[in-house]
This record gives structure tokens, C-alpha cells and sequence, in this order.
């Protein structure tokens, strides 16, 4: 046994770890912290199977910014783990459950099987060329063939927050405005959301 | 089989992709790009906040030089992500002329509603590149990005009346089913790519039958998927349904906006697609001739019971994007022409009209009922006399630019044997003369009861009108340059 399958043992069965205890927790925050655990053992496997750029994005992306956007939304809404989580689920959320599991399932059973049995029939997962994944080729992607689109993207964040800023801000004008305000209800609701 | 691959691997050597980082093809962009920069940092200098509407406006006219700069000169660069041509270009220039009638609109209409602030003209400029985005590229991704950058401070714009309760609601609905429809187009655009192997339209017509021998459903699938996301923008029926809600809800200027900004270049794109890259897929013709029939007949049906101005012209715009998907169905170099020119003539007199309602608004207590036109004439008889000219336009009475742009259409649709489709547009055409007379006859014919304060005219509106009143007598008289620009915007591809 090589260092490489340990590590991969290990990272294998704390991913797994932390996915379940992430679903078995009763308060939301903990739930997070467990996720984070279970990405950052994914985020060792990608490293393990030559994926560096993809294994740190994972932890950057994953488990820094949206965790934390996860953490910012459960601490808004103030949730402690102590709600009342609803006695039963209606049967057809409990069917669509089985059977979307069932599909992963399959899934799951599939690629499997099409590792033990790389020839029957199908094409089956095959290893990507050793450089695939690697920040030298994820980067001549972004800045070369791709650089146009790329440049593009920021713009769509800068707009996505500019717009933000303006929908989130303050409304300049604090006299009412006879024309617009025929809803005194509504005009409240907005000054008790921005005081 | 065999055959074939080796026949794909020659064409892929085909040399699609200049590499040259070539920034003379974006520099249109990027004026306005710069524009909006300096209009966001008056964020920190608030007293320098008037100045926004100008720095917008010398921002639209340097990237309209740059635009000119461009027509005739066809380029591909960026790695075969950017490609300039005579569509392209015809297109930029009238995104550039939408938007700087629109925020001439709008200035004084905003600062009347008390709901200025300088982001509406940084985020008119950025919507406006994004359009410039789309219809200056054949590849999907491009196209896809370029719709996002369009369509984002459109939702934002959209509700930027913030204390309007219907305002609210049009940024809100817009944005749902925005978010849905784009949702569409990206699952279209990774059938495509899942069935060809690139998001390159170019590439996709040069490897086009040994694509559609190996991979013929998810290519078919992904087309079905793009067609309904620019459906949706082109407010296309059956995917018109926010249509008269948004339109309604949003500040009037922003609806202007939306009614021909947004639609056009989801037509840019939509020739593009599926006049260049899907041309040789069959079942498009039927596909888009129901959907042309489709979207005049509802729109001109649901149009003739509306009481509110605003809904009426939503509905209206409805039935013109069906006039112009008649040029999809029809295809060929004389449609593309004929659907370029009828956008270029709908967006001068739709824009007029627009400003008319919009300076009616600025009225306090207005809110575009078709009972506040009545008496009209007698009160303002400059402005009513525009107004009539600007619906018999709408109409397709000679001899207005509408008449024009929807006799090319039609001549086109003839000329290949759509006799039957030539029929029912033409019988919806008709249609819809009752509903825009029907302002003429409220503003000539109806007595009015009460009083509103009169309309502040301001030099800004004024301009716009004057504009809009010359493009559409003026085309109208004498359409030969317009109708050689529009003839000369083809695609042209290296």
C-alpha cells in the first residue's frame, strides 16, 4: 500500500463523512461547517488525480465564497436548529425523493460498473490527457482563445453590482411623490426594509 | 463513416480563428464601456452627478464614430470570438441611435418622477454594449454573454422606480422570466455544442452534415432550446406573457427602451443563427412561419381591448416582432435586408411615439389611459398632430417609413412564394388600424373633462421628436440611402 492510495483512503472516507453528518445535523450552521469539510477532502482527490487548478478552485470557490454566502444567509434569517422542521412531507415530495435518488443511484452503478468493465459496450470513463486541468492549460484557455468572453464576464458582474447597488440603496427622494405613491402600504414596507 | 471524419478533420483546418487581439474591433465598445466608468464615479462627486446624461451622450457619439469607422470593413479577431461585418455594424449604429433617443427621453422625465440618479444612464450605456456584444459575433457563448450584459441593468431599469408598487413588479417579473429564458438558451447552447464540438457558428456550417448525420437530435433539440430563449426576448407569442405587465409597469422611457432595444438585437441574433448557422437544418421555414402568424395574430387581437396607451403599444410591439419573423421565415438576402430596415423604421417611429406618451406622463397624475388623449387636439396641437402621424405609421399607412418597411417584408415574402403567410399579415395590418385610430380619434374626436397641468416641453424631448418625425416622413419619402444601407448589412464572413 502507497502513500498515494492512504491519502486517497483517507480524504475518500472524510468526504464521505462529511456529506452524511452534513445532511444528519440539526442546525444549519454546522451543517455548513460539515460541507466544507466534505469539499475540502473532494478538493485532496482532484489534487490526487493531477486536477490541481480544479482542486483549488473547489476550495476557493466552494469553501470560501459560497459557504460563507451560505453562513451570511442562515445567520439573516436567524435560524438556530430549533425550528419546527414540519411533521410529515406531502407524497409526491416523498416520491420525487426516491426517485431522484434512485437515478443517482443508477448513475453511480454505471460509472462503476464501467470502470470494472472498461469493454462492455460503452465508452465508459476514460482518463483525460495528464495535462487536462492543469493551471498552464486552464490559463491558456482563459487568456488566449477565450480572453474575449472572459473580458466580457467581468462586465456582467460589474452590472449584476451596479445593479444591485441601486435596487439595495436608499431611494434618493424622501418628500412622496404623488404621482407614483397611490400605495401608502407599500411605501411603508420599503422604509422599514432600508431603516 | 470513415469518409467522413477524415473530411471533418480537413475542415477543421480551416484557419476560423484569426488570433490577432485586434482592439480596433471593440473600440465602439469600449467608449461606451468608458462612458459608463466615468458616470459610476460620480457616485463619490455627487455635484458632478448632472453632468451624467452628457458624459453618456459624447460617450454614444464616440462610439458611433467608431461604429462608422467599422462599416465596409469586415474582420474577424479574438480568436474568431469577434466578427465585424455590414450586419454587425448596421445593427451597432441603431443600437446607438436607440439609446441616445432614449436617454433624451428620459432625462427630464426622471428628474420629473424625482427618480434620477446618474446609474440609469451608467447602466443604459452598459446595456447598449451589450447588444453591440451580441450582434457582433457567430459564436454562441459570445452571443450568450452579450444577452446577459444586455439584459441585466435591463431588470434593474425596469424597476428603477423603486417607490412604484408596478414598477416593482415589471423589474420583478422581467427578471424571473429573464432568468428562466436565458436558462433555456444556455441548455440550447450546450446541445449544440455537445452535438458539433464548438460554440463557433462558422465552424457549425462548414461541419454541418457530418454533425447532423452523427448527432441530428441534440443538435435539433439545442436549436428548439435557442429559439425559445430568444423567443422570449424578442417577445415571440407563446412567450410573450410579460410583455404587457413589464411594459406597463416600467418608467416609461425604460419601456421605450425595451421596445426596441432588446428587440432588435434578439433579431440580430436571431438571423444570425438561424439564417447563417442553422440555415440548411430543415422544418425552420414551418417552425417560424407558425410562429409569425402566431405572434401578429395575438398580438394585433389582445391589442384592440386595452384602455392603457402603454399596454396597447406593448401589445402592439407584439404584432410587430410577428411582421418581422415573417422575414425569418421567409430567409435569403432580400428578407435579411427587409427585416433590417423594418427595425431600423420601427425603432424611429416607436421611439416617437413613446416620447409623446412620455412627455403626456411628466403631467402629474397621468397614467396613459387612453381617456387622458381626449381633447388632446385642442390643448396641444403640435403634439397631437405628431402623435397621429407617428400611429398611422405604427399602422403601415403610406406615406410613413412603416408603410415601407412593411411592404419590403412583404415583396420579400411574395417573392418567394409566401402567398398565404403575405395574406394573413397583410389582413393583420388592418387589424390593427382600428386600435391605433382609435388615439387619433380619442385625442381629435372626444371632448375632455377636467384638467391636467400642460406638458413641459423640454429641448431634450423636443430633439427627439424632431428626430423621430424626420426618420419617419423623411424615410418614408425618400427611403433609397436607408434602403441601400439595410442591402449592403449582410453577413459576410471570412
Amino acid at each position: 500500500m502507497n502513500l498515494d492510495t492512504i491519502i486517497f483512503a483517507i480524504s475518500a472516507v472524510v468526504a464521505v463523512f462529511g456529506a452524511v453528518m452534513m445532511i444528519g445535523q440539526r442546525n444549519p450552521v454546522a451543517s455548513v461547517l460539515y460541507m466544507i469539510v466534505s469539499l475540502v477532502a473532494q478538493a485532496v482527490l482532484y489534487i490526487q488525480l493531477g486536477a490541481l487548478f480544479l482542486g483549488a478552485v473547489l476550495i476557493i470557490v466552494y469553501a470560501g465564497a459560497i459557504m460563507v454566502l451560505f453562513l451570511f444567509v442562515i445567520m439573516l434569517l436567524n435560524l438556530r436548529g430549533r425550528e419546527d422542521l414540519g411533521a410529515g412531507s406531502p407524497l409526491v415530495s416523498k416520491v420525487t425523493k426516491f426517485v431522484v435518488a434512485g437515478l443517482f443511484v443508477l448513475e453511480l452503478g454505471f460509472v462503476v460498473w464501467s470502470g470494472v468493465f472498461p469493454d462492455s459496450g460503452s465508452t465508459g470513463i476514460q482518463s483525460s490527457a495528464s495535462e487536462f486541468g492543469s493551471v498552464k492549460v486552464v490559463a491558456e484557455l482563459i487568456f488566449m482563445k477565450y480572453l474575449y468572453p472572459f473580458e466580457l464576464a467581468s462586465i456582467l458582474l460589474l452590472a449584476a453590482i451596479v445593479g444591485a447597488v441601486v435596487m439595495a440603496g436608499r431611494a434618493a427622494v424622501t418628500e412622496t411623490d404623488e404621482s407614483d405613491d397611490d400605495d401608502p402600504v407599500k411605501e411603508q414596507t420599503v422604509d422599514e426594509v432600508h431603516d | 463513416m470513415g469518409d467522413e471524419v477524415v473530411a471533418l478533420e480537413y475542415e477543421k483546418m480551416i484557419d476560423f480563428t484569426s488570433a490577432s487581439i485586434n482592439f480596433e474591433l471593440i473600440y465602439s465598445e469600449i467608449s461606451l464601456l468608458v462612458a459608463a466608468f466615468l458616470i459610476l464615479l460620480t457616485a463619490f462627486q455627487r455635484h458632478l452627478a448632472r453632468l451624467a446624461p452628457l458624459v453618456a451622450l459624447v460617450g454614444i457619439a464616440v462610439s458611433f464614430y467608431f461604429a462608422l469607422q467599422q462599416w465596409g470593413n469586415q474582420m474577424s479577431g479574438f480568436f474568431g470570438m469577434i466578427t465585424c461585418d455590414d450586419f454587425g455594424t448596421a445593427f451597432k449604429l441603431l443600437f446607438l441611435v436607440v439609446a441616445a433617443l432614449t436617454l433624451l427621453i428620459a432625462h427630464r422625465f426622471l428628474i420629473v418622477k424625482r427618480i434620477g440618479s446618474p446609474e440609469f444612464y451608467a447602466l443604459l450605456l452598459v446595456s447598449t454594449m451589450g447588444m453591440m456584444v451580441m450582434a457582433n459575433t457567430t459564436d454562441l457563448l459570445v452571443m450568450f454573454l452579450g444577452l446577459e450584459i444586455m439584459s441585466v441593468p435591463l431588470y434593474v431599469m425596469a424597476g428603477y422606480a423603486r417607490r412604484s408598487l408596478a414598477s416593482n413588479e415589471a423589474g420583478i417579473k422581467y427578471f424571473i422570466m429573464g432568468a428562466f429564458a436565458s436558462a433555456f438558451l444556455l441548455l440550447g447552447i450546450a446541445f449544440v455544442f455537445g452535438a458539433s464540438g464548438t460554440t463557433d457558428l462558422r465552424q457549425i456550417v462548414a461541419d454541418y452534415s457530418f454533425i447532423v448525420s452523427n448527432f441530428q437530435n441534440y443538435l435539433y433539440a439545442g436549436a428548439a432550446l435557442i429559439l425559445i430563449g430568444f423567443g422570449f426576448k424578442i417577445a415571440a407569442v407563446p412567450f410573450h406573457a410579460w410583455v404587457p405587465d413589464v411594459y406597463q409597469g416600467a418608467p416609461t422611457p425604460v419601456t421605450a427602451f425595451f421596445s426596441v432595444g432588446p428587440k432588435a438585437a434578439g433579431f440580430a441574433v436571431m438571423l444570425r443563427v438561424f439564417l447563417f448557422g442553422f440555415e440548411q437544418m430543415g422544418m425552420l421555414t414551418e417552425l417560424f412561419w407558425v410562429l409569425a402568424v402566431l405572434t401578429m395574430t395575438v398580438g394585433n387581437v389582445l391589442a384592440l381591448r386595452q384602455d392603457n396607451v402603454k399596454r396597447m403599444l406593448a401589445y402592439s410591439s407584439i404584432a410587430h416582432a410577428g411582421y418581422i419573423l415573417v422575414a425569418l421565415c421567409v430567409g435569403g438576402n432580400d428578407a435579411i435586408s427587409a427585416a433590417v430596415f423594418y427595425l431600423l423604421a420601427y425603432a424611429m417611429f416607436n421611439l416617437g411615439a413613446f416620447a409623446v406618451i412620455v412627455l403626456l406622463e411628466t403631467r402629474s397624475g397621468c397614467k396613459s389611459d387612453f381617456s387622458e388623449l381626449s381633447g388632446l387636439s385642442s390643448s396641444a396641437p403640435y403634439l397631437s398632430a405628431v402623435l397621429a402621424l407617428f400611429m398611422f405609421a405604427l399602422a403601415g399607412f403610406p406615406p410613413t417609413v412603416g408603410f415601407l418597411g412593411k411592404f419590403y417584408i412583404f415583396s420579400a415574402a411574395i417573392k418567394s412564394g409566401y402567398i398565404l403567410l403575405t395574406v394573413i399579415g397583410v389582413m393583420n395590418s388592418f387589424l390593427s388600424v382600428y386600435y391605433y385610430l382609435r388615439i387619433v380619434k380619442t385625442s381629435y374626436f372626444e371632448k375632455f373633462e377636467g384638467t391636467f397641468a400642460p406638458a413641459p416641453y423640454s429641448p431634450a424631448i423636443m430633439v427627439v421628436l424632431f428626430i423621430t418625425v424626420i426618420g419617419t416622413l423623411g424615410l418614408g419619402f425618400f427611403p433609397d440611402r436607408v434602403l441601400e444601407f439595410s442591402q449592403s448589412a449582410l453577413f459576410a464572413f471570412l
